[in-house]
């Protein structure tokens, strides 16, 4: 099972906090209520979405200081610490993506070579759309399509008819491209990419015991993003990783870890 | 056969193509998404949680939390005290297939769920980013205040209110938090009877907080009382018509400008006894 340590957290901290969301509506629970737009963690910290709080900026909204505080704080968190981990740690769609890409392999769909290509900055150009539509709109453009706040909610209050959005999304990542939500679409991802670009906390690749078996590759969302793997001992530098912590498991060679920065000694 | 070279493909070329493809394909996802987010915006008749902003900067204020819909929820007052439960909380979220409201968004039908017009307003406070703002529900004193609320006007269907018939029922007046105040009982003589009084519900535009608790107690099969909100529920009078003995009033039309105000207009040209032989056509 060493081989799942990574991925065993990863559906504890993604459950757990659905559960914990699920509880403060029914039971009153305390915790952290909300939704992942927008928490409160004892009911005083606020936790917010910084890309939610940006296009409801760009659709000229004025807000009070509780959300941008929230915002703020989950900037930071991952800006400094987490890196793009909120993709793999806590998002509740990464496991309808994760199921997909674990059934293509299974049925060996990545082996057979399909024609479809779409550029993996599609998110940044998704990110740029959103902002213009909530302009025209006047209001949060992705709120009202992402499936990430909709699983969220269906989890809270009862799913309806957004069930279907995520049976699309598993459908698009296992018969149309590989990855193609996290990997190449979602705005909210690029978010995360851009704003966890520094961050200290990151995989690192040690070559000297690489064997070259490439399970890691084989697992990776972001294969672009390991293309050191057995020519140079180095960190991931690229912001899409999302510190799932996936090669780390798969490798059997110890050439993949977490590494943290001390701050200050970055290379 | 062709002995032709194939097209060369310099950086410039590609340059420019690849531009316009990632211009033309953001522009197609772009006008797709507006179309639909024009579709995604709620029906009028939506009624929204206490405090909420005007419509438009609601949803542009609103996160989605559903923080106001916890709060409401698991408030006090709704813990069912044989049970230790929550019952049914009047806020609910609207999902991706609720009929007229934007996904995501707070809303209420008062007829399954009305509000219960809490002295704290607990959903109001709860709410972090000023969707639901705080200072509209607050009186002179800082205090909350419900009576300050206004998610929308009771309006009442004179004809399948069963008071207006002459039955004996003051459900809904009896049901309102602001007893006698938003809604008082009107008595007219009922000539068919000859001896009983008509109890007919008339509310109060001014008190009316629009929480629905008269629409939920109504016994008609469809409720014959009913909230909507304000904007639709009202008429408006327009500046040209003024109460001249009600100061109030002038204030609402204020100044204007006596210059653009006429009577004249092309029938005038004509003496009355004329266009009034010759029938008139209106436009
Ligand atoms: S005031 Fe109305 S909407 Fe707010 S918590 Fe009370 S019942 Fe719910
Ligand atoms: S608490 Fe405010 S921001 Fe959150 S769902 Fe309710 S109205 Fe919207
Ligand atoms: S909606 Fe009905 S019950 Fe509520 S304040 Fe108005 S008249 Fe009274």
């Amino acid at each position: 099972m060493s081989n799942m340590k990574y991925l065993i957290l990863r559906r504890i901290t993604q459950i757990g906090l659905l559960v914990l969301y699920f509880g403060a509506h029914a039971y009153g629970w305390k915790m952290l209520s909300g939704t992942i737009s927008s928490s409160s963690v004892l009911g005083t910290i606020p936790l917010s979405d910084p890309f939610a709080v940006l296009q409801m900026l760009a659709a000229g909204a004025s807000l009070g200081l509780d959300v941008i505080v929230g915002a703020i704080i989950i900037t930071l968190f991952y800006g400094i610490i987490g890196g793009r981990a909120f993709c793999s740690w806590v998002c509740p769609v990464n496991m309808v993506t994760d199921a997909a890409a674990w059934v293509r392999r299974k049925m060996l769909i990545d082996k057979i070579e399909r024609k479809v290509w779409v550029t993996r900055n599609a998110r940044y150009y998704m990110i740029a759309i959103a902002l213009v539509v909530s302009a025209v709109a006047g209001f949060a453009a992705f709120e009202i399509v992402s499936p990430i706040t909709i699983f969220n909610r269906g989890v809270i209050f009862g799913f309806g008819a957004g069930a279907g959005l995520l049976v699309a999304i598993f459908l698009l990542d296992l018969f149309v491209l590989k990855n193609a939500w996290c990997g190449h679409l979602c705005p909210l991802g690029g978010v995360h990419s851009l704003l966890g670009k520094y961050a200290l906390l990151s995989v690192k690749h040690n070559s000297d015991n690489c064997t070259l078996c490439m399970k890691c590759k084989d697992v990776c969302p972001e294969v672009q993003v390991l293309n050191m793997i057995g020519k140079r001992s180095e960190r991931v530098v690229q912001p899409e990783c999302t510190n799932c912590g996936r090669c780390i498991d798969v490798c059997d060679d110890d050439a993949l870890g977490f590494d943290i920065l001390a701050l200050g000694n970055k290379k | 056969m062709s002995t032709q070279k194939k097209p060369e493909i310099t950086a410039r070329r590609r340059f420019f193509t690849d531009t316009a493809h990632h211009a033309g394909l953001g522009l197609l996802g772009g006008l797709l998404w507006a179309g639909y987010a024009d579709k995604a915006r709620s029906s009028v008749l939506t009624l929204r949680p206490p405090a909420a902003l005007p419509e438009a900067d609601f949803l542009r204020t609103c996160i989605k939390c559903g923080l106001c819909a916890e709060a409401c929820r698991n408030r006090d007052s709704n813990i069912d005290k044989e049970t230790g439960k929550p019952r049914p909380e009047t806020l609910k979220m609207a999902k991706a297939d609720t009929d007229g409201v934007t996904v995501g968004t707070p809303y209420f039908v008062a007829r399954d769920v009305p509000c219960y017009m809490c002295d704290d307003i607990p959903c109001v406070p709860a709410c972090p980013t000023g969707a639901l703002d705080e200072a509209s529900v607050t009186n002179g004193e800082g205090e909350l205040d419900f009576r300050k609320m206004d998610m929308g006007l009771a309006v009442v269907d004179t004809n399948s209110c069963i008071a207006f018939w002459g039955l004996q029922c003051d459900l809904c007046y009896r049901a309102c938090p602001l007893m006698d105040e938003a809604i008082k009982l009107h008595y007219t003589r009922n000539s068919r009877t000859g001896k009983h009084a008509f109890l007919e519900p008339i509310v109060d535009m001014n008190v009316c907080t629009g929480c629905g608790l008269c629409e939920k107690a109504c016994p008609t099969e469809k409720a014959a009382i009913f909230v909507l909100p304000r904007e639709v529920a009202l008429g408006r009078p327009g500046a040209h018509y003024v109460k001249g003995w009600d100061k109030k009033d002038q204030q609402r039309v204020g100044e204007r400008k006596m210059e653009n105000i006429t009577t004249h207009d092309k029938r005038s040209e004509k003496k009355a006894a004329d266009y009034l032989n010759d029938g008139v056509s209106y436009e």
